[in-house]
């Protein structure tokens, strides 16, 4: 792997590098509002985000650079089973459609920066608020750890960093420059540094994907030759677990898997904070709606990427580590200064969601842990400083992960972060759209979601690993295999519908509701929802 | 904004039915996986796997913006039904 460094594509990559931490600098200058001490400027860009912003917004806070080398490197691995990311974002805009309108809504009503916001004053508990900040942080962390393994790649490639006789410093230090220069402008910035490096980020990407996806199947004599090649290796047979390594589709026992893995993947993915920070940046509930239209665009993105991972099968990339299947074929397939390009699109495309996902981690904290239970007369400039600090703290906390912990560590995390973000689903969707459930029930349904989500991934074991060996288990009483998140997401549902119908029986107190049902379909423009901007400069985002 | 009469019109109308079609649709077509996990026939090399659910996004898209152009249609009715701040 590291024979040497390949100048040319570490030249264009620094190059690019250079141009977007310009820009994040910047940033903090574009379109800027008259108070810029107050959490909704720093952490939600001022809540002026138009149609076309909020779209690279997300898009870069969803497909970010772990997407880009895990679904490939998934494919790459085991076939079919990887694709099932398709599916996914699929799903995931008919659901946005439905709720996220009401979240921004009621959001906007009543100033709420973040999920655990709405939830504690749609129930007043404050427990139940903790407790959906607290998931929050805790799967967004290892998120953020991931990111920073996805640069790791790129470097190991281009030859800069991975090897393993170099000390730890000098390994670790184009890492550690990366990270330094992406904390200092989210500092200073705020969200408003990754909406705009996000139109660099896609822009190269979308670039990349266009010539792979013509140019490599060219090199390789076309998809007959590259899926007749990834067909005999998949059938080759393992001889460790004695099975085959995988499929060209899915037989009738994965297919269980399949479906629940996007199903529940789609459920989950609103439910990350940085998700929502990106969503309640936008300055209207059309915004939102028109993106669920524009989006998918993303997902065909994904797919064609994902036939990356037959391709570096074809073309006859070896690899150990499954993670670096994608820019090593980059580095065989391109010309030098294109794969420098390449490298520069994944390695942006960590910089932008780090950035948000630490962001929405922060808001998390302040409002949620810092406001509610430490300090609860703070002021607005105070929650904006710890915001800014615990932003560089969670980041921090992620590269000490990475570098101190084995990687397969930050994968295992994010795994049982999907599964516990899931969890927070009925509190905050339901929430949305009724108010029957109780909110004790919620947290119990919450806790059970939890214990049992982790639980079921500590006891599963793969060929190289004894606990977290994957993210499928047997469902009880149906017998197939399915994912463990939504197993648990059903359980989670009984338990809190179960223990509403004896709560109410019981008439425990219900928690005061500060929302009214308006609250729910207020746009901008109507009374009581707050314009940030003054018209002329919010304009520009159409 | 048309002229709509002054009583509150009901929570499910044809429109809305055909809206929550578009968005119930992709969840049975992926869902079920067995209906599309096979190789024949394939597209430009491609097996059917594979190409059968990036059609699906943009069979989805379309659904997705038929459903965004119904409710604003839905939303603008009623706004004028009840004289509310209409965009």
């Amino acid at each position: 792997m590291n024979d040497g460094v390949n100048g040319v594509a570490l030249g264009v990559f620094i190059f690019f590098f250079l141009a977007v931490t310009v820009m994040g600098f910047l940033a903090a200058r574009w379109r800027r509002a008259e108070n810029e001490h107050s959490l909704d400027e720093w952490g939600l860009g001022g809540r002026s985000f138009g149609t076309w912003i909020t779209w690279f917004l997300l898009g870069g806070d969803l497909y970010t650079a772990y997407t880009f080398v895990a679904v490939p490197a998934a494919i790459y691995a085991a076939g079919a089973a990887g694709f099932f990311a398709v599916p996914y974002t699929i799903l995931v805009y008919p659901l946005i459609f439905t709720f996220l309108p009401r979240l921004w809504s009621v959001s906007h009503r009543h100033g709420y920066v973040t999920t655990s916001d709405f939830v504690r004053g749609r129930f007043g508990s404050k427990g139940l608020s903790l407790a959906v900040a607290v998931t929050g942080i805790l799967a967004t962390m290892p998120y953020i750890a991931l990111q920073l393994v996805g640069i790791q790649a790129v470097l190991d490639v281009m030859g800069v960093g991975g090897g393993e006789d170099t000390n730890w410093f000098v390994k670790d230090l184009p890492l550690l420059i990366a990270f330094g220069v992406l904390a200092a402008y989210t500092y200073s910035s705020g969200l408003r540094a990754p909406a705009l490096i996000a139109f660099v980020k896609d822009t190269l990407i979308y670039i990349v994907i266009a010539v792979a996806i013509i140019y490599i199947p060219i090199k390789l004599g076309g998809f007959d030759d590259i899926f007749a090649k990834a067909g005999e290796a998949f059938n080759q047979v393992n001889p460790v677990t004695e099975k085959p390594r995988g499929a060209i589709a899915p037989p009738e026992a994965g297919q269980w898997t399949y479906a629940t893995l996007a199903l529940g993947s789609a459920l989950a993915l609103f439910m990350y904070p940085h998700s929502i920070t990106a969503t309640l940046s936008s300055k209207s509930r059309e915004v939102i709606r028109r993106n669920t239209t524009i989006l998918p665009l993303y997902s065909l993105m994904l797919g064609l990427l994902a036939l990356l991972g037959f391709m570096a099968i074809a073309a006859g990339v070896k690899v150990t580590n499954g993670q670096l299947a994608i820019p090593q074929l980059f580095e065989d397939m391109f010309p030098d200064w294109f794969a420098g390009v390449a490298f520069a699109a994944i390695g942006i495309g960590a910089l932008v969601p780090a950035a948000i996902m630490s962001i929405a981690a922060a808001n998390l904290f302040t409002r949620n842990i810092y406001k509610d239970f430490l300090k609860p007369d703070a002021t607005a400039e105070q929650e904006t400083r710890v915001s800014k600090l615990v932003s560089l703290l969670v980041k921090v906390g992620a590269l000490v992960f990475v570098l101190t912990m084995d990687k397969t560590v930050a994968i295992n995390f994010q795994l049982l972060g999907g599964i516990w973000i899931l969890q927070t689903f009925p509190a905050l969707v339901g929430g949305l759209f009724t108010r029957w459930f109780h909110r004790w029930a919620l947290l119990a349904g919450w806790a059970v979601g939890m214990v049992y989500g982790t639980a079921a991934a500590y006891g599963i074991a793969s060929p190289t690993q004894k606990h977290f060996g994957g993210n499928a288990k047997e469902i009880p009483g149906i017998g197939e295999i399915g994912y463990i998140g939504l197993t648990a997401f059903v359980l989670n549902v009984l338990v809190t519908v179960v223990l509403t119908v004896v709560l109410k029986a019981l008439k425990a107190p219900e928690g005061l509701d500060e929302t009214k049902p308006e609250d729910y379909t207020a746009d901008a423009g109507d009374p009581g929802v707050e314009v940030e901007l003054p018209p002329a400069t919010a304009g520009a985002g159409h | 904004m048309s002229e709509t009469p002054e009583v509150r019109p009901p929570v499910v109308t044809p429109v809305r039915v055909i809206i929550a079609l578009c968005l119930v649709a992709p969840f049975v077509a992926m869902l079920w996986v067995g209906s599309y996990a096979k190789t024949d026939p394939t597209f430009i090399g491609i097996p059917f796997f594979y190409w059968y659910q990036m059609l699906w996004v943009l069979i989805s898209t379309v659904l997705t913006m038929i459903a965004y152009k119904l409710w604003q249609r839905d939303q603008r009715g009623r706004k004028g039904a009840n004289g509310g701040a209409a965009k």
